[in-house]
């Protein structure tokens, strides 16, 4: 009975009566776990995590990525290499078999996704990032969900930060451009006013330009410090911004380092970087 | 005098009675249309779920008529809704937590929480009719008519009669109270944006830090809300049987449908469309024609196209042409 193994997914494209379109993948950690306290260590890590999706075959093997306050980290690797699952069991959308998440001094391994939103954590996920069928306000509404104060001034630092999402705020999501959608998806999480910002490859599928526009707003987030946990295809434009540096390959820490470090390093280079 | 008599007659058989069924499907469409959305599968126990909220507000009705309890020229059942709203929100929210939850813990394709809620839907009809029976139970009280065909007659000195049932009336006053309500619900309140937002997208809403479980007890109790008050309106308006509760169920799935299924506004294009079409295919056109046509040309037959018999027939008829020609429905469907 796992998902409907067995039945070839025979029936769920039949739209009159199975919407599966917007169906969560995910297998989050579920609520009502608790936090305790275990001081020490950088600011948020995720340490010799091992797990995978559901009771799906390990996609991490005992792999570690941190953050320090006020830094930028990185996270490259060829493709299949378990970044993005990686950055999901940080944020718990799935349940890690080893390991452990820490963050500002708190064991938070065994809570929700939406518990460690409300301990401060803000995502960006790859894919889907955005409601696409709500506007633009309504995005940004929305990720200020767990508020219950006034975020109107929140609201109007992200359109300083991102000024054609103001003009464009009550169009739906889903019309926008690539880049603008970027845009919104990392302005709903910055909505929480997060204590940590991880970014899963916020650059995917955007124009060059767009880009470095995008680097440029990272980095303006980060100089506020924030501290950002970032990963990135283009490896060498991000490891260039990186205070520090993470190389994984099949799930495992290959290489880590300063950004400048792992620029510098010949195997890196050879390996991930293209000489 | 004429087209006005026909306008008349048209208004009496036709109009009146599809509006008040299009407003019951409507709502009925509309919980469909909401589990689709959020919970994402057509849930095939709906019907019988606007069974038992009724049978628990005619429960109801009975206990405070028993009381001496009425509301005039309104019928007690409207007093007994809330009961009865009482009553199926507690049904679903425990075969949500002993059915459904399960299926959603082990991330169940959709297709195979529609063949559970079949199940449900069976247990849910053996439920209705071990308490209250299978047969008819009417529970209307109070004045029949806002107006009756002779009062409407002697008023206008026309030849054919107007009436306007007080059921007919209130159903189409409840149904937009109850639409205009729950749009508001959807598009300006916190937890009606958080249910819009799980249906687009289940796990940003989690990463948002919106409560999954939250939003699926919400869209539970306005679903029990929605399907009693369309049954209790239906049974109001015709009478309670819990097979036609039962057979409500295509006509419903085809509003929704017809709409375009996961759209609320869709949902109530859809259930006038399918009660216009039901009560203009059934309808026995004579009576109109006759005041329309020329003398030589007066149908002699009843200018019926289908027996009353076979209208579930036209909402079938209807599901498949949507289906095959427009699969998402009038409005685009599937998220809300």
């Amino acid at each position: 009975m796992s998902g409907g193994d067995g039945y070839g997914d025979r029936g769920n494209r039949d739209l009159s009566i199975a919407n599966a379109g917007g169906m969560g993948e995910d297998s989050p950690v579920h609520e009502g776990g608790h936090a305790f306290v275990a001081p020490g260590g950088p600011f948020l890590i995720g340490e010799a995590m091992t797990g995978g999706y559901g009771r799906g075959a390990d996609i991490l093997h005992g792999c570690t990525i941190a953050v320090e306050r006020g830094e930028i980290a990185v996270i490259v690797g060829p493709n299949g290499a378990g970044k993005s699952t990686a950055m999901k069991a940080v944020f718990g959308m799935l349940n890690l078999r080893e390991g452990a998440v820490r963050l500002d001094g708190e064991d938070i391994t065994g809570l929700s996704p939406q518990a460690r939103v409300r301990k401060g954590m803000g995502f960006v996920p790859q894919t889907h990032n955005i409601f696409a069928s709500m506007s633009v306000e309504e995005n940004l509404e929305m990720g200020a969900f767990i508020r219950r104060d006034d975020f109107r001034d929140t609201m109007a630092q992200v359109y300083d930060l991102f000024p054609i999402l103001k003009e464009k705020r009550r169009q739906a999501a889903g019309e926008l451009s690539g880049g603008q959608r970027q845009q919104v998806a990392v302005g709903r999480a910055l909505m929480t006013r997060p204590k940590v910002l991880m970014l899963d490859e916020p650059t995917a599928g955007v124009s060059p330009i767009v880009m470095d526009e995008l680097f440029d707003r990272i980095i303006e987030v980060a100089r506020t410090g924030l501290p950002v946990l970032m990963v990135e295809q283009n490896a060498r434009q991000a490891l260039a911004i990186a205070d520090k540096g993470y190389v994984l390959v099949q799930g495992r820490n290959a290489h880590t380092g300063t950004g400048k470090g792992l620029l510098a390093d010949d195997e890196v280079r050879r390996s991930f970087l293209g000489g | 005098m004429e087209i006005l008599n026909a306008l008349v007659a048209l208004s009496n058989f036709v109009l009146i009675p599809a509006i008040a069924y299009g407003s019951q499907l409507a709502l009925g469409a509309l919980g469909v249309t909401l589990i689709y959305g959020i919970l994402r599968f057509s849930n095939f126990a709906h019907g019988d779920t606007m069974a038992i909220g009724t049978m628990v507000t005619i429960l109801a009705t009975w206990g405070l008529q028993a009381l001496g309890v009425s509301l005039g020229p309104l019928p007690t059942a409207l007093l007994a809704i809330p009961v009865g709203i009482a009553g199926a929100a507690l049904l679903v929210l425990g075969t949500d937590r002993l059915v459904y939850r399960f299926y959603r813990e082990q991330k169940a394709k959709p297709v195979i929480l529609v063949i559970v809620s079949m199940g449900v839907m069976f247990i849910y009809n053996g439920i209705t009719r071990f308490i209250i029976g299978p047969d008819d139970q009417n529970f209307a009280d109070g004045e029949r008519f806002l107006i009756t065909a002779r009062e409407f007659k002697e008023m206008t000195g026309l030849k054919e009669g107007l009436a306007l049932k007080t059921t007919q009336g209130i159903t189409v006053i409840t149904a937009v109270l109850v639409v205009a309500l729950l749009f508001w619900f959807l598009n300006h309140t916190r937890t009606g944006k958080s249910m819009r937002a799980y249906s687009d997208n289940e796990d940003l809403a989690l990463l948002s830090g919106i409560n999954p479980e939250r939003v699926v007890m919400v869209t539970w109790l306005i679903v029990a809300a929605l399907a009693t008050v369309a049954g209790t309106l239906y049974g109001l308006d015709k009478s309670f049987k819990p097979f036609t509760y039962f057979q409500l169920l295509l006509p419903v799935f085809a509003s929704a449908v017809v709409g375009g299924i996961g759209s609320p506004l869709g949902a109530i294009a859809g259930g006038f469309v399918i009660a216009f079409s039901e009560v203009g295919i059934t309808y026995a056109w004579k009576k109109v024609l006759v005041y329309l046509m020329p003398e030589s040309l007066e149908p002699s037959g009843l200018v019926q196209l289908l027996s009353t018999d076979y209208k579930f027939a036209v909402s079938f008829v209807i599901l498949i042409i949507v289906l095959l020609f427009r699969p998402t429905g009038l409005f685009r469907g599937q998220s809300i």
